[in-house]
């Protein structure tokens, strides 16, 4: 094999692996972004250096989001100051707080329990403490 | 390579010259130092976070968010910056057969812009992070250090691209008729395809810059949401120039592996063609993907496959470069002295970065590692794996040059173990990390995960052990530099004088008569 023919044979693997890559995250990050029309929507406010919540029904959290399992939730996202991240790891929810913008990300708890939210854009002097917890409970209805 | 040994001078002669060897000395004994002082914080960022808890060694999260805010302004325009400048300053004429850079005077002004940049940020020790996203720095940022920090990037800003314009002028116009510019030798062509980036990528930074210093004093509203603005905007502009510069600070550090590599290996290059090219592909592609910092702005679907593609479409060029090295060093009779470790050692660190890079990209990937330690994880595998292990070794390399004295190979080795293991041990963990879920730029951590803390500990013995390396690599420098051995000026390494093959052609204006 000549010195070229090797080097293309390695840039087209190389390619190969990418086209994977982007074709798989493609499919992927179309179905996640594909909210479910029955979602309930919970506005989430971030502010220095904590996060409240507002439910469909009104209803006024700080810090701690209380959600039903088995239902599909669709968070409105927006900072009343600087630029926040709201984050939910162990549901991979993730998106930025920006101020003068709406962001949105979704959910569907199946498993009831507790989980850390937090917030993951730097924001000044208590970033490390902006956290709150997200409770999973059993829809008993 | 033909350095000349000089007789030893007066400081002050040093200072005020303008000849390109010392211009490049003064960035290299610059970058060097804030290399350490940067390291200092790193050390105390790392061992601060090795139990969870407020007051571990820093005692309020204010100090906190400036110390890792300079040390990452620090490591990247006060070390990487300079000690690519300073390389190219002493290896780039000689490579292209000129006398000098092409406007020596240009060139001694954008380094005396270093120290005055360098003053104001470590002097207002800014608390914005090293991106100083708006409207935080805007709104919130206290000052005089926010301000300070705009004065010092913009007087950096306005010395890298003079000093770019000097080495595009001296590759492109100055070198020697006799030699095409695809026969330039892949450091210099890093070095001119990293220029030509600054000077595309650099103004719109320094205009971000300005923007964000009147929105500061209240004149406009560019960035503040409060007075209309858009904090959106600067995140684009400020990602427009550092995705770029991004390969700014690597490409110098891949151009130095090509000087080593082949020299090492006793064996020419396996292809000249296929550096260049990819030198320029990613010059090029470099420009396509700034949005992948901002996928989670609430970037729209197609933006954000747009950016993704543009992403991807760097790591071919990139994997070019490690194929290129493998196939240098196939069969070749391979001599293991200190640059050639290094130089191997940061290639295994590029090619663990870049499959790191392929993942941050891959936009649903991005959702769980963005904003967390992977990301720290990975770009220290770049700035520290690649670009230092890069830079570490043509220091080693150039040092029997330079000082006429020759390092010794044992603590250098000591050196190399030390820093790759605990490079190793402190950045993969903190992709682990990252994978938990721990964001960047905390001051605490809860206790309640014990997979926190037992990340983080294992994650500060390895930046301890890196610690270490440094202090070796600080003391061998200056230690062996007054006492080492007499260097053989011919072949310091024993490996046979015809594998020096570009550099060593002589200078044909006759060398050093600058003064």
């Amino acid at each position: 094999m000549g010195h070229d023919t090797a080097e293309w044979v390695f840039v087209a693997i190389v390619i190969a692996v990418l086209c994977y890559v982007g074709v798989d995250s493609w499919i992927v990050q179309k179905a996640v972004e594909d909210v479910p029309a029955d979602a309930e929507v919970i506005k989430v406010t971030g502010q220095q250096w904590y996060w409240s919540f507002e439910h469909a029904d009104g209803t006024k959290e700080i810090s701690t989001l209380h959600v039903k399992k088995g239902h599909a939730y669709k968070f409105e996202i927006y900072s009343r100051d600087v630029m926040h991240s709201f984050n939910i790891p162990d549901w991979v929810v993730f998106e930025d707080a920006v101020p003068g913008h709406t962001n949105h990300a979704w959910f569907a708890p199946d498993q009831a329990g507790t989980y850390p939210i937090q917030c993951r854009e730097y924001c000044g002097l208590l970033h490390y403490n902006m956290r709150g917890s997200l409770v999973v409970e059993d829809d008993k209805s | 390579m033909v350095l000349e040994l000089q007789k030893p001078r007066p400081v002050w002669q040093i200072m005020f010259s303008t000849h390109h060897t010392d211009v490049g000395y003064l960035y290299l004994v610059f970058g060097i130092t804030f290399l350490f002082m940067g390291g200092v914080l790193a050390m105390i960022i790392r061992t601060h976070l090795f139990f969870p808890g407020q007051g571990v060694l820093v005692s309020d999260s204010a100090t906190f968010n400036r110390i890792f805010t300079v040390h990452g302004l620090t490591m990247l325009f006060l070390f990487a910056l300079p000690v690519a400048n300073g390389i190219g300053n002493i290896l780039v004429p000689i490579m292209v057969r000129y006398k000098d850079m092409a406007y020596p005077k240009l060139n001694a002004i954008a380094f005396w812009m270093n120290p005055v940049g360098a003053a104001l940020l470590w002097l207002g020790f800014a608390d914005t992070t090293w991106v100083s996203y708006a409207p935080y720095s805007i709104i919130r940022a206290p000052g005089p250090a926010a301000d300070m920090f705009i004065f010092g990037m913009k007087i950096l800003g306005i010395s890298s691209i003079l000093s770019s314009i000097n080495f595009v002028v001296t590759i492109v116009k100055c070198k020697h008729p006799d030699l095409p510019l695809r026969r330039v030798p892949l450091f210099a062509w890093s070095m001119l395809t990293v220029s030509l980036m600054t000077i595309v990528a650099m103004p719109t930074y320094a205009s971000a810059l300005i923007m964000m210093l009147t929105d500061r004093l209240g004149l406009s509203g560019f960035f503040n949401p409060f007075a209309g603005g858009d904090p959106i905007a600067y995140l684009h502009l400020f990602w427009f120039t550092f995705h770029p510069e991004v390969y700014i600070f690597l490409l110098p550090a891949i151009g130095m592996m090509y000087e080593i590599i082949p020299r090492f290996s006793r064996k020419p290059l396996y292809s000249q063609a296929s550096g260049v090219f990819a030198f320029v592909m990613l010059g090029i592609i470099g420009f396509a993907s700034w949005g992948h910092h901002m996928y989670s702005t609430g970037m729209d679907f197609t933006t954000k496959v747009v950016f993704m593609i543009g992403t991807l479409a760097a790591v071919p060029a990139s994997g070019m470069h490690v194929f290129n090295f493998l196939a240098t060093m196939w069969g070749g009779r391979i001599r293991f002295a200190a640059p050639m470790k290094f130089a191997v050692g940061g290639i295994a660190l590029f090619f663990s970065a870049g499959a790191g890079g392929v993942l941050n990209s891959a936009m649903p990937l991005d959702f769980i590692s963005h904003g967390t330690y992977w990301v720290v994880g990975h770009m220290h595998l770049f700035l520290i794996g690649t670009i230092g292990f890069g830079f570490v070794g043509m220091i080693y390399y150039m040092f029997p040059y330079v000082t006429g004295r020759m390092y010794s190979e044992k603590w250098a080795s000591a050196h190399f173990v030390l820093m790759f293991w605990g490079t190793v041990q402190t950045f993969f963990t903190q992709h682990l990390l990252g994978l938990e879920g721990m964001p960047r730029r905390v001051y605490d951590y809860p206790t309640e995960f014990t997979s926190w803390t037992q990340l983080n500990q294992i994650s500060t013995i390895g930046a301890w052990m890196i610690g270490a390396s440094f202090a070796i690599f600080l003391a061998s420098l200056i230690y062996y530099s007054a006492k080492g051995k007499e260097a053989n000026m011919d072949d310091p390494w024993g490996i046979g004088g015809k594998y020096y093959y570009p550099v060593a052609a002589k200078n044909p204006h006759g060398g050093h008569s600058g003064y």
